[in-house]
């Protein structure tokens, strides 16, 4: 069978799958709609958070980022996981006990007062909307190659099939689709990395497989370095960033990962304390499977292209190029017309002088877009076509869960945080609960133009949605338990803060919307840090700017203290959300 | 709060404190500042400062979470603060 049908097989029942889950799981009350009634099992809830965490960036984009970055990309792996450790540690116990709905639920109680609550209101629908923008995206890359049909129907179909699951179960709904998801998306993701690994190293754990030989007798690791030199480009394993800029892309992503809503708010779906804890450490475990095999990935990717494509006459080229071609997202131009792939690093001048321009190379001929690596690797390596339907499957596992976690928290937003409890607090929860599918429907539909109209790469745009949320919601919630005296005045002025430098060194360095873009460059950044390291000046920021005005004022009243010191302490916390 | 109260967040922030710093030895230390040296270093084809950075504090963030699990509930039920 070709690739088509086992597409349109394997994404068609797991699809059934989804939707099934979604109509035996609906939501009749808000608090099922928001935290799935707050009883689910720590196990259940490590794999939704990991399903909800890991996103169509992590399964598509990050191994091919990796691919491209070497050494570089460590900061992704090491960022993206570090979190959990914040996570487990320093917020998921003290939110679960606090026990309410959503973050800026927390936000507002804590710093009593609706306009910390609107502040925080912002940042949630700010940093959801610039990830859900990469999630949709993702999920009509996938559709536009494995089903033919162009980005944008892609995405529209995207839609179609969050907004029947977001809308109907919420977040009951949610988090048992999550759970499926997961089995599906690293099941996908692992037996191509397997089959791959014992292909090139004779070792079916690519974990170990990555560090292994190959059948040449050399390591692969110093094979693809040496590949990587002969083409003018550094070697992978060594870095190309200041070691300052990877420190604070680093810690930008673990504390953005800490802060991120989405992810919060699954610690409020678990009955006790201490499951609260469990699960960020399954979670973290199942993240694990996947963030260590992506780096095998990345290097398998790249030694099998380099290999099979570069130096290669047209008409010798495996299939697998031509499919890609016709997406768009792979293309070859042959520049000094010999009709042989040439890939080089054309941007070192050195190489371009010494080796390129001699043999007659007019410059690097493949433009490989960086999200397909992953899903072009079955084809790379060659293996049956139902691996490579079951890539597409695992793909759209991860964009989908994701998107849903994200739309979530958007709608519960409005109609928990803004309708609830600021514009109509005597509305019903039928009401609230009418309110809460309304904006959901609204938010599929932004998102779904953002995803057709995408600000960039799918994962940098998601490195972006990082800084914001480490530059605004993680100090808050940090003062807000371990500092009793940190006040409202304190801590909105570090939110605002906090957000508006991370927002402006963002526009102007990376997006280029202010300023001169003459002095936007690389040799202009504040103390050679990028802009997606720049969440962690945000984070900087916010923390001094929060505790030096709430110094200045009055402290927070009893019954406020009271509540920081009641979060401490783990028991209760069943009683705590029954209100 | 009370006396009982007061020690258990204690006990807590420290075991909270080591766990910490260790979460910041194998991911900046490892991983980014002395990475060069410890490259030296080979296990396989890895350098180990690039095995720490690409996969081995990964490793380390797990263990570290549910020994963190494990002692809090152990912690919880002496102090009897739990459910």
């Amino acid at each position: 069978m070709d690739i088509q049908v086992w597409t349109f097989i394997i994404v068609g029942i797991t699809f059934a799958i989804y939707i099934g889950i979604a109509i035996w799981s609906r939501a009749g009350s808000t608090k099922e709609f928001y935290v799935a009634g707050g009883g689910v099992p720590p196990l259940a809830n490590g794999l939704a958070t990991a399903a909800d965490w890991m996103s169509a960036a992590s399964f598509l984009g990050m191994a091919g980022l990796i691919s491209f970055m070497g050494y570089d990309g460590s900061v992704f792996l090491m960022g993206w996981t570090g979190g959990y450790v914040l996570l487990a540690l320093l917020l998921a116990p003290y939110l679960r006990k606090f026990g309410k709905f959503t973050v800026p639920d927390f936000i507002g109680d804590r710093y009593y007062s609706n306009v910390a609550r609107t502040v925080a209101i912002l940042a949630a629908l700010f940093v959801s909307f610039t990830y859900v923008a990469g999630q949709m995206r993702g999920v009509g890359v996938v559709f536009a190659r494995f089903l033919e049909v162009d980005v944008d129907t892609g995405v529209y179909i995207g839609m179609a099939i969050v907004f029947i699951y977001a809308t109907l179960g919420g977040m009951k709904g949610i988090t048992y689709t999550q759970v499926a998801q997961y089995c599906i998306l690293i099941f996908a993701f692992m037996v191509p990395a397997f089959f791959i690994s014992m292909q090139l190293t004779g070792n079916p754990l690519p974990q170990i497989g990555m560090g292994g030989k190959g059948e040449d007798g050399m390591y692969l690791l110093d094979k693809i370095n040496q590949l990587h030199t002969d083409l003018g480009f550094k070697e992978y394993t060594a870095s190309s960033k200041s070691m300052t800029d990877v420190l604070f892309i680093t810690a930008a992503l673990m504390v953005g990962t800490a802060g991120l809503p989405h992810v919060i708010v699954r610690f409020f779906t678990v009955p006790k304390v201490r499951d609260a804890r469990k699960s960020a450490g399954w979670a973290l475990l199942f993240i694990a499977i996947l963030y260590t095999t992506a780096p095998a990935i990345a290097v398998f990717a790249k030694t099998n292209l380099l290999s099979t494509v570069n130096n290669k006459p047209a008409e010798e080229l495996p299939a697998w190029v031509g499919n890609w071609q016709e997406t768009g997202l792979l293309s070859w131009e042959d520049h000094n017309e010999d009709g042989v792939v040439q890939y080089y690093n054309d941007k070192n001048p050195e190489y371009v002088a010494n080796v390129a321009d001699p043999a007659g190379l007019k410059g690097n001929e493949l433009t490989i877009d960086r999200d397909i690596m992953v899903l072009a690797n079955p084809e790379i390596a060659g293996l049956p076509n139902w691996v490579i339907a079951l890539v597409a499957a695992g793909g759209l596992a991860a964009a989908l869960s994701t998107a849903a976690g994200l739309l979530l928290v958007i709608s519960t937003s409005v109609s928990h945080d803004l309708i609830k409890k600021q514009i109509a607090p005597n509305i019903s929860d039928k009401g609230e609960l009418l309110w809460a599918r309304v904006a959901a429907v609204a938010a599929v539909v932004v998102a779904g133009y953002f995803g057709i109209n995408p600000p960039g790469f799918v994962a940098s745009v998601v490195a972006l949605a990082f800084g914001l949320a480490a530059a605004s919601f993680f100090p808050a919630i940090i003062l807000g338990i371990f500092n009793k005296r940190m006040n409202k005045e304190g801590a909105i002025a570090g939110m605002v803060g906090g957000l508006l430098i991370t927002c402006y060194y963002i526009a102007r360095f990376k997006l280029h919307w202010i300023g001169d873009p003459e002095t936007s460059g690389a040799d202009h950044w504040w103390f050679g840090i990028s802009p997606e390291g720049f969440g962690t000046i945000g984070m900087f920021v916010n923390f001094a700017i929060a505790l030096t005005v709430s110094r200045f004022t009055p402290a927070p009243p009893q019954q406020v203290q009271d509540m920081v010191e009641d979060i401490r302490i783990p028991k209760g916390a069943g009683a705590a959300q029954e209100h | 709060m009370n006396e009982k109260h007061k020690q258990y967040w204690k006990t807590n922030l420290r075991l909270m404190g080591i766990l910490l710093v260790i979460w910041f030895i194998v991911s900046y230390g490892c991983g980014i500042l002395f990475r060069d040296a410890l490259d030296n270093i080979k296990i396989g084809g890895f350098g180990l400062g690039f095995w720490f950075a690409q996969q081995g504090s990964i490793y380390v963030f797990v263990v570290l979470i549910f020994y963190y699990v494990k002692r809090m509930n152990k912690i919880d039920h002496q102090f009897g603060v739990d459910e």
